[in-house]
């Protein structure tokens, strides 16, 4: 596999060519530090370790300090097992985790994003479920990434977190249209769901990622060892072809399974006020610039959506 | 040397005093063969951070095994031996879990792999030191009285060793779990694997961990390079690990064993059949044992 340019990490700056001995908690801290520095030091275009750390050293002569030998690899070999392994492990779990993504800017520019953005952000979290979790943030401050199809990207991203979020998010006791009678729509402010994400997008990214995950369900294994970097060619999305509108989407779980529901504007706009926790009064007053010409007993409709939404158990206490 | 050579079962303080057979890890290409067809199996290993979390598929799932089998809890990464203080967030996620399972017992390695908050996601090897040690020992100790279950924990596989070392890998492990008070996962085929990858014997692993310690034996596939052996779970077990595994047990007695299959997973009838030759090796040692 082709890899870009290495990029540096923040997490080098502290390799020394002083290791600590380990007499004490501190200095196993600094040790563990050292270490995982060289570890998750990106690796060369050829999957090695760099020859040198982020400071300029012989990486070599660092590693030596702290690695012993053997009578068939030297230390920088042996803490090169560790380095590749470390690399391979969160580029796997990235590429299972935006297939989307891949499909909208392709393998080569996908490789090069994986490994800036792992550099730059690694796992803060004991899950790799949270590995991407500033991955939007990160796009939006660095759009060369994903140039010339940075708002694509961009809504991509938003629907595969939302998937992540939509899978294993908790679930709150649910309100049911019951739960409603006879209260005052200007006192009732209503959760939704914590699994549900409420995306305004540019392109039909729902209808895109299904097609790009599809055939893709690779099984990633937690306890081994076994982690190699040759993965399927990213079914690519023909960018030219999409004219950019306006969709609402709604990512969401039911009977533990992820769904994206395409939402009306107003739906989108109901939902969205009741979620950032306005009153149910203030939440359908938006309605009122969507009144339509058609004739359409908006009353009744909008009866009906919360019967929808109530039946798929959106709604929870706030 | 411990000598506690016995063939009874070896039910104690650190597996929760079970008698428990041979197991083999939950995976999700199995989950449909399982709950379908709902084989006899002794027990289910389920990796804990794949369970931790709020709602969905995952416990769905976890919660139908319950209903029909004895789960134990096996973690990746509470990480006994990184100088990081504990992840709380981790823990209470980490005790949630140990209430919806009833796991008996509970256990994870001994090993480092955050820093600061960074999280490496791998299981990397201690330096063998008495500091090093008490460190371990200690956050053992923290996540025993936090989560209220007995902890076991594990030796990993190891491919690089530190000037830094005070002893052997087998002395760390038994100053660890001395000074914790706790229980020993023994995995054969880590030890196997550390061996040729360090020059040791790994009959002298075997024959110097305090026996009536261990709570849990694991057995797995690995794969060979040219210099060195790759604790990669997706190969049978090979036939010097089911040695050191028959080694073990005669040592130790008849252990909860389990079989960890973890990369190009075969059918669920190929991964239990394998885990099931470790039946033959307790009834030799049933055999060589019963009175004449």
């Amino acid at each position: 596999m082709k890899r870009s340019k290495p990029i540096n990490s923040s997490t080098n700056s502290s390799i020394t060519l002083h290791p600590p001995s380990v007499g004490s908690a501190r200095q196993l801290g600094e040790l563990q530090a050292l270490m995982a520095g060289a570890i998750m030091r990106p690796l060369t275009a050829r999957n090695r370790m760099q020859p040198r750390t982020a400071g300029g050293e012989p990486m070599a002569r660092v590693v030596e300090s702290f690695i012993k030998p053997n009578d068939r690899l030297t230390s920088f070999e042996r803490l090169e097992i560790y380095n590749r392994q470390y690399w391979f492990r969160i580029l796997d779990c990235f590429y299972d985790d935006y297939p989307g993504l891949r499909a909208v800017i392709g393998d080569r520019k996908f490789d090069r994003l994986a490994h800036a953005y792992l550099a730059r952000h690694p796992s803060e979290s004991f899950t790799l479920r949270n590995l991407g979790r500033r991955l939007e943030e990160f796009l939006r401050a660095e759009p060369k990434w994903t140039a010339p199809h940075q708002r694509l990207a961009l809504d991509m991203v938003r629907l595969e977190w939302a998937n992540i979020v939509a899978f294993d998010e908790a679930t709150k006791p649910a309100i049911h249209v019951d739960d409603l009678l006879g209260r005052k729509p200007s006192k009732v402010r209503l959760g939704l769901q914590p699994y549900i994400t409420l995306l305004e997008v540019r392109y039909p990214v729902d209808d895109l990622l299904i097609a790009a995950k599809k055939d893709d369900d690779r099984l990633r294994g937690e306890a081994s060892n076994a982690v190699e970097l040759h993965h399927r060619r990213a079914v690519r999305i023909n960018v030219r072809r999409l004219k950019p509108r306006r969709f609402y989407i709604a990512a969401h779980r039911m009977n533990c399974a992820v769904y994206y529901k395409r939402l009306a504007r107003e739906q989108f706009d109901v939902l969205h006020g009741l979620q950032r926790g306005a009153t149910l009064e203030k939440a359908c007053a938006v309605l009122l610039k969507h009144r339509r010409r058609d004739g359409t007993d908006m009353a009744t409709q909008v009866q009906q959506w919360f019967q929808d939404w109530t039946s798929f158990s959106w709604f929870c206490q706030r | 040397m411990y000598a506690a050579p016995t063939n009874t079962m070896p039910s104690n303080r650190f597996n929760g005093f079970t008698d428990y057979g041979i197991g083999i890890g939950l995976r999700v290409p199995h989950y449909q063969h399982i709950l379908t067809r709902q084989p006899v199996v002794d027990w289910f290993e389920i990796i804990s951070e794949n369970f931790m979390v709020d709602a969905g598929r995952p416990l769905q799932v976890l919660d139908q095994i319950l209903e029909q089998y004895r789960v134990v809890q096996h973690g990746v990464s509470m990480y006994f031996g990184s100088a990081d203080k504990l992840n709380r967030e981790h823990l209470k996620k980490l005790k949630t879990l140990v209430k919806r399972t009833k796991t008996p017992w509970l256990s994870d390695h001994l090993c480092w792999g955050s820093v600061d908050g960074r999280y490496t996601h791998d299981l990397l090897p201690m330096p063998y030191t008495f500091a090093a040690a008490k460190v371990t020992a200690q956050k053992v100790r923290e996540v025993r009285d936090f989560v209220e279950v007995p902890i076991a924990v594990e030796n990993v596989s190891s491919y690089a060793e530190f000037h830094q070392s005070e002893m052997t890998e087998w002395e760390f492990l038994t100053e660890v779990v001395e000074q914790a008070d706790c229980g020993i996962l023994l995995d054969v085929n880590n030890i196997y694997v550390s061996s040729k990858n360090h020059s040791f014997n790994p009959y002298d692993y075997v024959n110097n961990v305090p026996h009536h310690r261990v709570a849990q034996i694991h057995i797995a596939g690995h794969s060979k390079f040219k210099k060195y052996l790759l604790d990669t779970h997706d190969h049978p077990v090979l036939d010097p690990v089911w040695q050191l595994y028959s080694r073990a047990i005669q040592l130790v007695g008849k252990t909860a064993t389990l079989l960890e299959w973890d990369d190009r997973i075969p059918s669920f009838d190929e991964v239990h059949h394998e885990a099931l030759k470790a039946n033959q090796f307790i009834h030799q040692l049933e055999h060589h044992a019963a009175p004449a």
